[in-house]
């Protein structure tokens, strides 16, 4: 008798791990899901950027200086699309990163609760702003009402224009960052300074920021990472054409603005300028990536452990 | 006075209490411009925007296509290409987000391949939202054969949340206490039974929170969807998945690359509409938040 009542009862449990093993399975794939999309975007950019470089050279693409693949005379340097990324997300990182972390010193160390429950949700709002907003931000306000009274220029697209604008887009990850790693700076820490006499400044730039310096420069590189991948933007603002300069007040192509150039455009799969987007988008993607796993190192080797 | 003491330390005498407190008064005012640069800097884009777009806002432009006479142009297909990109988007981002939350969460074992994931969920947050674009344009237009569709604008839309959701759905399973599984299975629940009927629905209002905010990012997207196709007049309602189509950020964009100055109007106009509908969810998650927090059962 006992033993039949365990016996239906190891059977209904079979029965049950039976039925439920599609459950689990399916809920495995979907794991995998993300996995499959790193792997997917690795083979599709290797791929298409391996059937490229069967027709451009290494050496040409990466110290070409001159990029014209919709021309008739086609060159294929990316170095003008390279110094355009760079010099744009500089400077937007020129403005954010100080912005971003004389306002997080503020947030966490001095502002009281009425003036921080103001600008938290605010800079929440400024997140969440579309991208294509802040490119028409910068044609319609930023380039005319900014730049041109001040540097007297003609150009509707300028570099700095597209910058400025990414740099605002950028304050808040750069502040909201920088603030977690300040408030994680145990109040033990604070007090310590003040009881041999420092002031709030001194506790502030010489006590918290070195104590979070990792989570600072992690935000840093993050940003940089948003920075060098942000697309609209720069397509609106800083203007479709490739410019080998550091001027500025010049418009110029980034690698991303290309990659819409082509995009927006009618270019059949299997030309060489459909491969390109290809090639630039696993230049950008090295980018990026590197930039996010720097990041993620200086969080794992530097951060300051306290009890 | 104790105030006024200068302490010399190694002969090199301490700049005074007056230096100090003008030093600390100066990064205070700097700190505070700082902070709230973000918020006048807000506040001119909306004005910018509502200024340039108020005038165009209206039933017609709601309810127009797009057209090459400024006056005439509305975002009807626009708005139409964006609630069927945003409703396969949040099907297909839900199911598999959830499920691999639930599975990382509560099935998994920390052997190597958990660990894989975890790190890959992780960078996979900050791939330029350009490149899902391409691997969309890759895999599902051209080597799917789904072409230049809302399917797969929706796919595409729907990797890129992913990592959000995922996210947001762990935290709100961990939250859950373990005793509810306990309890659960203590009265012979399998794990799945413990989580589908106990766990999940706890969870629930921290990864719709989660889910409506990662909607809110797709929703203002506009690069990857221009890689897979959306950049492109429509001049019908869609009617089904796989339809062409385009979307509110796209044809905002499309306007802004006018060189007519009244489209510069249809777009501030657009973005005024997007802004809006952005507003809403947030909205929605922060009262999604609020209500079911109140009513926490532990």
């Amino acid at each position: 008798m006992a033993n039949t009542i365990a016996e239906s009862a190891r059977k209904r449990r079979l029965r049950q791990r039976l039925r439920e093993a599609p459950i689990l399975a399916f809920l495995f794939t979907c794991a995998l899901v993300s996995v499959v999309t790193t792997v997917g975007i690795v083979l599709v950019l290797l791929e298409e950027a391996l059937l490229f470089f069967r027709e451009v050279s290494v050496v040409e693409f990466l110290t070409g200086t001159e990029w014209t693949p919709l021309f008739s005379i086609k060159q294929f340097g990316v170095l003008p699309l390279l110094s355009a990324t760079a010099l744009i997300s500089f400077m937007a990182l020129g403005i954010a990163f100080p912005v971003g972390l004389l306002t997080a010193i503020y947030l966490s160390e001095y502002a009281p609760e009425g003036i921080r429950s103001t600008v938290k949700p605010v800079l929440e709002v400024l997140a969440g702003i579309p991208t294509v907003v802040f490119g028409f931000f910068a044609i319609s306000f930023i380039n005319p009402s900014i730049i041109k009274p001040l540097f007297n220029t003609d150009t509707i697209f300028t570099a700095l224009g597209a910058a400025m604008a990414m740099g605002v887009m950028l304050i808040p990850m750069v502040a909201s960052l920088s603030e977690d790693a300040m408030r994680a700076v145990p109040t033990s820490l604070r007090e310590g300074a003040y009881a041999v006499g420092s002031d709030r400044f001194q506790v502030s730039v010489k006590v918290v920021v070195p104590a979070a310096l990792s989570g600072i420069v992690a935000a840093a590189l993050l940003a940089l990472a948003r920075a060098v991948g942000e697309t609209m933007i720069v397509t609106i603002a800083a203007g479709g054409v490739s410019n080998l300069s550091w001027n500025p007040l010049e418009a110029m192509q980034t690698m991303t603005a290309y990659i819409m150039e082509v995009a927006t455009g009618d270019t059949p799969r299997g030309t060489v300028e459909y491969e390109s987007i290809f090639a630039v988008g696993l230049m950008l993607f090295l980018f990026t990536l590197s930039l996010n796993l720097l990041a993620q190192l200086v969080l794992a080797k530097f951060r300051e452990i306290y009890e | 006075m104790i105030r006024n003491i200068t302490i010399s330390r190694g002969g090199k005498a301490r700049r005074g209490h007056g230096f100090r407190r003008g030093r600390g008064a100066a990064f205070v005012a700097l700190a505070m411009t700082a902070s709230f640069l973000g918020v006048v800097v807000l506040a001119v884009l909306l004005i910018t925007v509502a200024r340039d777009g108020i005038g165009v806002l209206g039933l017609d432009f709601i309810n127009s296509y797009p057209s090459y006479k400024p006056e005439e142009a509305g975002a009807k297909s626009a708005l139409a290409g964006t609630l069927w990109v945003m409703a396969f988007t949040a099907l297909f981002a839900i199911i598999a987000g959830v499920g691999a939350a639930i599975y990382l969460e509560e099935f998994a074992r920390r052997s190597w391949i958990t660990r894989v994931i975890e790190i890959n969920i992780n960078n996979l947050a900050g791939v330029p939202s350009v490149v899902y674009g391409l691997l969309g344009l890759a895999v599902f237009v051209y080597g799917m054969g789904l072409g230049r569709s809302i399917l797969a604008g929706a796919l595409t839309l729907a990797l890129l949340i992913l990592p959000i959701i995922i996210v947001a759905s762990r935290e709100g399973l961990r939250s859950v206490p373990p005793s509810m599984r306990e309890a659960a299975m203590a009265l012979g629940a399998t794990r799945w039974q413990a989580v589908w009927h106990q766990v999940l629905p706890a969870a629930v209002p921290t990864i719709l929170t989660g889910f409506i905010l990662a909607l809110a990012r797709a929703i203002g997207e506009t690069a990857p969807l221009i890689v897979v196709g959306a950049f492109t007049t429509v001049l019908f309602v869609p009617t089904s998945p796989t339809d062409s189509f385009t979307v509110l950020p796209v044809q905002i964009y499309s306007w802004i690359g006018r060189p007519l100055p009244a489209f510069q109007e249809n777009a501030a106009a657009g973005i005024v509409l997007l802004l809006t509908v952005l507003m809403m969810m947030n909205a929605v998650a922060i009262i999604v938040r609020n209500v079911y927090s109140r009513r926490s059962r532990w």
